[in-house]
């Protein structure tokens, strides 16, 4: 006789194997289905290479005529990812406090969460044609965009990290007759803060690159010159603007990594 | 004599289990207690109580009084909770330092409760509160490591740091929930000694839970034991005899597994405090 714990063990390995079996069912049902929608056509690119060839010829060799100019619009390009991601870190720590569920009751974080939702669910880009209207084109327009996304998903961040906190540091600020902000400065404060640094640099490294688009839509910075330039047929002014966005975009991030290493 | 701490007829309950059921005793002012029992008996629940970090269960005729003062009543905190913490030292098992802040700026955490609001959101500390500081880790003899950060030390240091805040409070009670479980047996036996010339020199009241009956023995002149959340024994430490003792840790096996839950460290919410 078999003992019945035998047969259960089979049965679940049974049981196991057929939902194994579904969830790659799934899995590939989506990724066809994704395929169709997108309509994916690799073969596109080979058809069409001739076209390609020709198109990255009219890229060299790059013309650096512009070039200073080009370096003052990445320059302003880093201005605009500065204070846009600057404003969204001291915006982002109340409102990541407030959503967090071990320190605000779920009437105050659920409607902070959802506010924050939306600040993330809509592109820098939606928000930078939007903020046009309000202060006309420019890198205002752009920095207030790159905020008011950067805001939302720092607070997400943000608010995760305190929720991964040990309690046991703010209960021993509490005890000490603190009142609820000390225990959170002293407390809270300190266990989170090395990692959002190295979240809000990483997020800067991030907005330089956003930050280098903006321009197509009015918001200032190098991607002015870039709409520009390819939408005059100026290719080989394109690849110098691409060269120069890709040495400054390499050199922040080389720098960023090295300072968030050290908090880390 | 006054009672500096009463606790009448404390129920708490978490889920169906009851953690503590119908407690009753008062402790006066300058005395040394042990809240003695197996681990699950409801001792660290209790004495969460005594600060508002647990809350009796709404509707029991639960009420807890400390420095003449309510804490809790009904499950409900009451009065000036804030004021009330500062003048009540707690010390934790597993001692609760803030790890990347320095061995000073823990104890000085200590002196936030007594210190002008704004310079306690800034965190600027006077001399005077350094001073106090220095000479609370010198009490307890750790001064050399006041500028490390906190969690550098060993186990035993870390205690002491709690300690030293709990000093710095100038509290005129002292609460240790556990202090000496996780430490090793000399860490140990000077965190007692620390403890009791607290209580001796400085007469503040000390209530500590411990589980060894040893250390109550050496340390403290009452007990009070607990068993399954009711109250075992009240009385001179002499009067836990060992048939006594064999009765409360009777079954402390299976207790221990079915009473779990008395002791997980459970924080309520933020708001839910004053």
């Amino acid at each position: 006789m078999i003992p019945t714990s035998t047969l259960d063990s089979r049965a679940q390995a049974g049981k196991r194997s057929w939902r194994q079996l579904l969830g790659w069912a799934i899995a590939l049902a989506v990724l066809a289905w994704a395929w169709q929608g997108a309509e994916m056509a690799p073969s596109l690119l080979i058809a069409n290479a001739g076209n390609m060839a020709t198109l990255a010829a009219d890229f060299v060799p790059p013309t650096f005529g512009n070039l200073q100019h080009y370096i003052d619009q990445m320059l302003v390009t880093i201005q605009i990812a500065i204070w846009g991601t600057l404003l969204a870190v001291l915006f982002a720590i109340p409102f990541g406090l407030l959503s967090s569920d071990n320190l605000a009751p779920w009437w105050i974080n659920q409607p902070v969460r959802r506010l924050m939702d939306a600040c993330r669910a809509i592109n820098e880009l939606v928000f930078a044609m939007l903020f046009v209207v309000a202060v006309g084109l420019g890198p205002f327009a752009g920095t207030l965009a790159l905020f008011v996304h950067t805001t939302g998903v720092l607070a997400k961040l943000f608010s995760e990290a305190v929720e991964a906190t040990d309690a046991g540091p703010m209960e021993g600020v509490r005890v000490t007759g603190a009142g609820r902000l000390e225990e959170v400065i002293f407390g809270l404060i300190p266990q989170v803060l090395p990692l959002w640094i190295s979240v809000s640099l990483y997020r800067f490294e991030s907005n330089i690159r956003s930050a280098t688009v903006l321009g197509m839509v009015g918001g200032g910075g190098i991607g002015v010159s870039l709409w520009e330039t390819m939408r005059g047929f100026q290719y080989t002014e394109t690849a110098t603007i691409m060269l120069v966005i890709i040495v400054a975009v390499t050199l922040l991030d080389m720098a960023s990594q090295r300072v968030r290493k050290r908090f880390i | 004599m006054t009672a500096i701490i009463r606790v009448e007829r404390l129920d708490k309950s978490f889920g169906f289990h009851a953690a503590l059921r119908q407690v009753d005793f008062a402790i006066e002012a300058g005395e040394m207690v042990t809240l003695i029992g197996p681990s699950g008996s409801g001792k660290s629940t209790l004495l969460r109580h005594l600060v508002g970090l647990t809350r009796a269960d709404r509707h029991s005729h639960s009420r807890v009084e400390v420095l003449g003062r309510d804490v809790q009543r009904q499950g409900r905190l009451v009065g000036a909770g804030r004021d009330q913490r500062r003048r009540t030292g707690y010390i934790f098992q597993q001692f609760n330092l803030v790890g990347r802040l320095s061995v000073l700026t823990n104890v000085l955490i200590g002196r936030l409760g007594a210190m002008p609001r704004w310079r306690a959101l800034i965190g600027r500390f006077i001399q005077h509160e350094r001073d106090l500081a220095l000479r609370a880790l010198e009490r307890v003899g750790i001064v050399g490591l006041a500028h490390q950060r906190a969690n550098t030390l060993s186990g035993g240091q870390m205690q002491r740091v709690a300690i030293a805040r709990a000093l710095v409070q100038d509290a005129e009670v002292i609460l240790a929930d556990e202090p000496i479980a996780s430490l090793d047996p000399r860490s140990a036996r000077e965190v007692m000694e620390i403890l009791q010339r607290i209580n001796r020199e400085d007469g503040r009241t000390v209530v500590v839970t411990l589980h060894q009956v040893e250390i109550a023995r050496r340390y403290c002149r009452r007990a009070i034991a607990l068993k399954q959340g009711r109250l075992y024994y009240d009385g001179p430490i002499e009067g836990l005899t060992d048939a006594r003792l064999q009765a409360l840790y009777e079954n402390a096996g299976l207790d221990e597994l079915a009473a779990r839950p008395a002791d997980t460290r459970i924080a309520p919410p933020l708001h839910a405090v004053g």
